[in-house]
């Protein structure tokens, strides 16, 4: 079981108050990201529910237990650090086995669950290696490891993939999702990449300044973000927006229109001249200076399009975002 | 320093200071090894002449060498054993945000700057004099008998004294070390159910094992030389009970006027250091390793 809700939950820090009164439902077994820009009260959010932070406010459940008083150990919850916290002066095997230590497990216990984690995230040829002397994705797989053992109700992590490189944040990315599937145990992820929360999660809270922007889905948000903020947050390239007369024309303050929702060619509704293209092979990503600003477009990766090139652009009219004044979606 | 010219050009640079240090080593040292083999006494005039091993003989045959030998030991043990237990505790102490914190640590670090005669005259005097000190007051206050710590426990009283000269030094370097502990291991070791005294014990103590190594390496190199605590305090006295092999040297060769003896002792005192620095790197300094 692994179920987290979180009833008006507040922080203060002194007289600033970085999460107003939220609300959120997690359910069991659900991967749960939270995403927003830097500063959004994200990994405060997280600190609160794993307890190494006071709230200010509210209640903290975890399977219907009101857990807001109770210490992080109390908690049965786990968790996977940005900078992984790993014990340096410990072996591999001696830092997984650490939470089961202080549990005061038989030693033969230990030994099974720890060569069991070691198993399922292929560890156990570095065991007896300190922490200095693994690789990043390692060090990722040993704190995931002592996250692993004490089979917890839910796993919290915080941004656990911006200190590896691109390739190899890709392989975690797809080994924690597996990891999931297997252990279908609660996940809450916190991270800044709406990449890693569109291909991991299966809910996504979208924050910022501490107020949850939207929940839903990966597809849902992408398909029907509920503001201009979700909007342009949610998908890569970003969305484009486009403000004033032609905005009007739609019967809106301001319209939006993702990149690859416009299609490219010699007629159309948009006149523009290519400033950059950025050829990746499978797209083009064409940057296009229009009446309207720059507009950024993703075409076929066979579009030969250069700068100074004249193109016409057409936005497919189904996918058009609108908003209204205060930037919510109309 | 990648090509032959400026490897050549950065050694003659350094060659100066590398020479000037080196030559202020080893000229003292061949002086008193050379000494060391000569009758010189200043009260006996005349030829100085090469008498072998005889001032060895004599300093190892003095009454007074074993028990000073025991109490430079002692003395070197009893301050390290305060100064890092306590430099430890304090350190945690003063790691905790709390009201003035900047003013306290001044404070802490205040006896490391009183010069050693000064501060152990101020012990002697103020504090440890039965008539006149705080102690003997104190006692008097609750109806006991002052005690007499110079004449009553004269090398435990030297080493109180040193030790609080040096704790400051211990708890700054462990103070330092402990604020470099990244806050997310305590965090994960409070996520992975340890306790305070566990957290310190674990994840703390095996942090500050190169901070400490690093102060009883230094405290020892110092500690193995204190001399000017004991000249104002007791004299080496009473009888030899605080007598250390520094003082004990001195006694030798400024207080008998005996230049050879004194100079073996030195000799005697800077093997016994090596042999001191061997064992203590065998046993602590692997923490030193990366």
């Amino acid at each position: 079981m692994g179920q987290i809700e979180l009833k008006g939950v507040t922080k203060r820090f002194g007289d600033a108050e970085v999460i107003p009164p939220l609300d959120l439902q997690i359910n069991d077994g659900e991967f749960v990201v939270f995403v927003g820009p830097s500063g959004c009260g994200k990994s405060t959010l997280l600190r609160l529910i794993a307890g190494l932070e006071d709230v200010s406010g509210g209640e903290i459940q975890i399977d219907g237990r009101n857990a807001t008083a109770e210490r992080p150990a109390q908690r049965g919850l786990a968790m996977v650090f940005q900078s992984y916290a790993l014990y340096p002066h410990m072996s591999v095997r001696k830092n997984i086995a650490f939470p089961l230590k202080m549990a005061k497990m038989s030693q033969r216990e230990i030994d099974a669950k720890v060569d069991n984690a070691a198993k399922v995230l292929n560890l156990s040829s570095y065991l007896d290696r300190r922490p200095g002397q693994l690789s990043g994705g390692q060090r990722q797989r040993v704190a995931i490891g002592r996250a692993i053992v004490r089979s917890p109700k839910a796993f919290l992590f915080d941004e656990p993939l911006s200190n590896l490189d691109a390739a190899l944040r890709v392989n975690m990315r797809l080994e924690i999702s597996e990891l999931h599937n297997t252990l279908k145990t609660t996940m809450i992820y916190v991270t800044h990449d709406q990449v890693e929360a569109m291909t991991m999660a299966d809910k996504i809270v979208v924050l910022q300044a501490g107020r949850i922007e939207q929940v839903g889905s990966p597809l849902d948000l992408y398909r029907h973000p509920k503001n201009r903020f979700v909007a342009g947050f949610i998908g890569s390239p970003k969305m484009n927006f486009i403000g004033g007369a032609e905005a009007a024309k739609y019967d809106a303050h301001e319209i939006g229109i993702r990149p690859e929702h416009i299609d490219v060619g010699t007629t159309g509704a948009w006149q523009g001249r290519v400033t950059v293209s950025e050829h990746l092979g499978s797209d083009t990503y064409l940057h296009v200076q229009t009446d309207y600003g720059i507009i950024n477009v993703r075409a076929d990766g066979e579009v030969a399009l250069h700068h100074g090139d004249t193109v016409w652009l057409t936005p497919n009219a189904a996918c058009i975002h609108r908003f209204d004044q205060s930037g919510n979606t109309l | 320093m990648a090509t032959q010219a400026s490897r050549a050009a950065g050694r003659l640079m350094i060659s100066p200071a590398v020479i000037l240090l080196f030559l202020w080593m080893i000229v003292p040292l061949g002086m008193t090894i050379y000494f060391s083999f000569l009758r010189y006494n200043l009260l006996i005039p005349g030829d100085n002449p090469l008498v072998g091993f005889e001032n060895y003989q004599f300093f190892f045959t003095d009454p007074n060498f074993w028990p000073a030998l025991i109490n430079t030991l002692v003395l070197v043990l009893g301050v390290l054993l305060i100064t890092t237990i306590g430099g430890i505790l304090l350190a945690l102490l003063l790691d905790q945000p709390m009201f003035g914190q900047g003013i306290v640590r001044v404070l802490v670090i205040a006896p490391f700057f009183v010069m050693p005669t000064v501060s152990a005259l101020v012990w002697k005097n103020m504090f440890m004099n039965p008539v006149n000190g705080l102690f003997g007051w104190l006692a008097t206050v609750f109806g006991l008998q002052p005690f007499d710590f110079l004449a009553q426990a004269p090398l435990f009283s030297i080493i109180l004294i040193v030790a609080w000269q040096w704790l400051p030094f211990a708890t700054l370097i462990l103070l330092t070390a402990l604020q470099s502990l990244d806050s997310e291991q305590l965090e994960a070791a409070e996520m992975d159910g340890a306790g305070p005294v566990s957290r310190f014990f674990h994840i703390m103590l095996p942090h500050l094992a190169r901070a400490a190594t690093v102060v009883i390496l230094i405290q020892t190199i110092f500690l193995l030389s204190i001399f000017a605590e004991i000249l104002v305090t007791t004299n080496g006295g009473p009888g030899n009970a605080s007598t250390n092999l520094t003082y004990l040297v001195y006694s030798q060769s400024l207080l008998q006027y005996d230049v050879g003896l004194g100079s073996a002792g030195g000799v005697i005192a800077v093997i016994l250091a090596n042999i001191v620095a061997i064992f203590l790197m065998r046993m602590i300094g692997k923490n030193l390793e990366t």
